[in-house]
């Protein structure tokens, strides 16, 4: 039972009335196709400033410091003074680098995460488009950055940032399976692809409960991947300062450097939130089982809180692991996921597919 | 082994390429070029380009009288400043023949391994950061500002502190300095499970330095590898066991020794040896005499009588030999430094050759290499 006060729907279907009698149906569409882009765009780079910020304070944290704490409050604006920073620097040619692909990359890369972003469900009646194949279209769209990030080595005429380029592709190419049978697992269980659906099937329950040990074998297997997947530590091999200066993007500066940096964040809210909207229930309030007053309690804390909370708590996990870390060598990495992940989540698709058979889940 | 022989004992294909690491480049630890030929991510050979930090310090030393010459040794190998300045003095005190009072004797000792402690602390901070795990610079780094702290209350630098003179100490340490060291030793005491914790005990730092750049101790022994890097590969060579100088030779430690050669035991000598130390500076602050002398009389100048004078110390990272020819003036006739670095650098092909490019920076992290002590 959800409560309806805190629907979003209630909002966008007035601003969608309201538009519609003032104006002709064509135009009123247009006129929300601009409203929900720009929104998009805030958020996009609000969400990416902010991300920059709560890493720097996390492994802060890890480190036992203090981190940003001199502009603004805390130290909140540090982050915005750092992009005003980036936005003024100069954007150094390249001698022999190819031009146009140079200057391409960094937005393919920024593209291929705003349109992931797209589809997910943020809080109860609150999903930019809500596809039958949500989760598939965000799994392809979020691959199309590793073109960006193979463009950005090749075009920009260095030995770095090529081996880079090179070790990102062959990284993402492969974690790409391991994360797509782990959230298969769950497509499995809740008999959808639409990730208003899997939202909703996790009403009575989390599938990362509702699934037995399973469902939290696919969930580590997801978060393991899906750090692979977005280039960070321990599988930071495509930057991997220590040895290849900042791979891919070595050659890039002021804000086209920004663009990888921010898709980098945003990458990692993506994959967090799939996650959460996958294993953790989305914005769906916790719920156990049949104790009716702690569930209603549960009810009255917003989807937005809900779903937020549980991103941030996986965007934690990834920091943690990063800070915590060695980097691995290429080698271990594909024998990671080839030798180990990959088996181990084809097996555990195929038992999962078995207790769905079954209806052994609760 | 010169650049042509080394190209010419492996074929470059036409898939080769080369790159040049440095010298600016985060994991040489300053300005070293490592020409490295690549195939893919394979290390084809390594050829370590030096001398961007060269300013002469041996030519230096012969304008200058013995004491200015401990003001250059510092810059050296600037982690084991102390070490570079006792290497010194006691050569000349050995030429001499002036007997050191024993509480210099014990001072010397003690900043001796208070050194080794926080440039080994540095070097684990360092290594972390090679391999990727960036929080040990911090933890490494928090710990060494207590040592740091006791220098500087005790000679008014940190890092260069050219506090040894030949025939003893500058002046005396600060009234405070047994307190203060016994309590770092108790404190580092609680932080080393720390490190074990974030680094020595992760699975992934095992893959990537167990079994990666193994030296036989034939090779450790014929390029000279001394220091821990040496020992990593059971090649018994500290010097304050096998020609031990001041009052190493009545202490109770033991040499530190692994067999397996890799990048792990080049690791696990470190951390072993900084327990070492802790235990050494405990029974040095003990036995140290609270009164006495903190110079021998010397002469106003000093003028080594004419012959040739050798004499090495352990520092951090090796052995570190002087040579004094004197024609009997206040300036050496000519002065050289056996500098463990030099050494250690140039194995780092026959190491790395082979392996993949992160093996290449593994290897070199855990050779513990300080630049200006290799250019001078």
């Amino acid at each position: 039972m959800i409560l309806d006060i805190y629907s979003f729907s209630t909002l966008t279907g007035a601003i969608d009335k309201g538009l519609n009698s003032a104006m002709a149906p064509w135009l009123a569409t247009l006129l929300e196709f601009v409203i929900v882009g720009v929104v998009f765009l805030i958020f996009y780079a609000l969400l990416g400033l902010f991300l920059v910020y709560l890493e720097r304070k996390v492994c802060a944290v890890i480190q036992n410091r203090i981190g940003p704490n001199r502009v603004g409050k805390w130290g909140l604006l540090q982050t915005i003074a750092d992009l005003i920073k980036l936005l003024m620097k100069e954007l150094i040619p390249i001698k022999n680098a190819d031009g146009f692909l140079f200057n391409l990359a960094p937005f393919i890369v920024i593209i291929a995460s705003f349109m992931a972003i797209a589809a997910l469900p943020f809080a109860k009646g609150l999903q930019a488009m809500d596809f039958n194949i949500g989760i598939f279209y965000v799994m392809a769209v979020s691959s199309l950055g590793v073109i960006g990030i193979l463009l950005a080595g090749w075009s920009s005429n260095s030995k770095y940032s090529l081996i880079g380029a090179m070790r990102s592709g062959a990284q993402i190419i492969s974690y790409e399976l391991s994360v797509g049978l782990s959230l298969l697992s769950i497509v499995i269980l809740s008999g959808s692809m639409q990730l208003s659906t899997i939202v909703q099937s996790q009403a009575d329950g989390w599938w990362i409960f509702k699934g037995h040990i399973l469902a939290f074998i696919s969930f580590v297997i997801f978060l393991i991947a899906s750090t692979a997947e977005t280039n960070r530590g321990p599988f930071d091999l495509a930057e991997a300062e220590s040895e290849l200066t900042a791979g891919f993007h070595t050659e890039y500066s002021g804000i086209k450097f920004a663009f990888f940096f921010l898709a980098e964040y945003m990458n990692m809210f993506i994959v967090a939130a799939i996650g959460a909207t996958l294993f953790l229930g989305g914005w769906m309030p916790l719920h156990i089982g049949h104790w009716q007053e702690f569930n209603n309690i549960m009810d009255y804390i917003p989807s937005v809180v809900w779903f937020f909370g549980k991103t941030f708590f996986v965007i934690y996990l990834i920091m943690w692991f990063k800070w915590t870390f060695p980097r691995l060598r290429i080698d271990q990495l594909l024998n990671l996921e080839w030798k180990y992940l990959l088996p181990l989540s084809l097996i555990n698709t195929v038992l999962i597919a078995f207790i769905a058979l079954m209806g052994w889940y609760f | 082994m010169s650049k042509d022989v080394i190209k010419n004992i492996i074929v470059k294909d036409d898939e080769d390429y080369i790159i040049n690491m440095g010298p600016q480049h985060p994991s040489t630890h300053g300005v070293l070029r490592l020409e490295v030929c690549l195939n893919g991510e394979i290390v084809k050979y390594v050829i370590p380009h030096i001398g961007y930090i060269h300013r002469g310090i041996e030519k230096m030393c012969e304008a200058d009288t013995y004491k200015q010459i401990i003001h250059l040794t510092d810059r050296m190998d600037y982690l084991s400043a102390h070490m570079n300045n006792e290497a010194v003095c006691l050569a000349v005190e050995n030429a001499l023949q002036v007997e050191v009072p024993e509480r210099v004797q014990y001072i010397r000792a003690i900043l001796d391994e208070l050194n080794r402690l926080a440039s080994h602390q540095l070097w684990w901070s360092a290594f972390g950061m090679d391999l990727g795990a960036l929080t040990t610079f911090f933890y490494g780094l928090r710990d060494r500002e207590k040592i740091l702290a006791i220098f500087e209350e005790s000679f008014g630098s940190r890092l260069l502190h050219s506090f040894n003179t030949p025939g003893g100490l500058m002046h005396d340490v600060h009234p405070n300095f047994q307190k203060h060291i016994l309590e770092f030793v108790k404190y580092f005491r609680k932080k080393l499970p720390d490190y074990k914790n974030l680094l020595t005990d992760n699975v992934i730092f095992h893959n990537r330095t167990k079994g990666v750049g193994v030296m036989s101790p034939e090779t450790a022994i014929a390029f000279g590898v001394t220091g821990p890097s040496g020992r990593g590969s059971g090649f018994a060579c500290d010097v304050r066991k096998v020609a031990p100088y001041g009052v190493y030779d009545q202490l109770d430690f033991k040499q530190v020794l692994y067999s397996e050669g890799d990048s792990f035991a080049r690791y696990q000598v470190r951390m072993d040896e900084m327990e070492e130390s802790l235990n050494l500076l405990e029974q040095l602050v003990a036995k140290m005499p609270s009164e006495g002398d903190f110079t021998a009389k010397m002469k106003p100048i000093i003028k080594l009588p004419e012959g040739e004078y050798y004499e090495r110390v352990e520092t951090a990272r090796g052995e570190l030999g002087v040579f004094i020819v004197s024609k009997g003036e206040k300036y050496p006739y000519r002065m050289r430094f056996r500098s463990p670095n030099f050494s250690n650098l140039f194995v780092l092909n026959t190491l790395s050759k082979g392996l993949k490019i992160a093996d290449l920076v593994a290897i070199s992290g855990s050779l513990d290499l300080v630049l200006p002590d290799i250019d001078r």
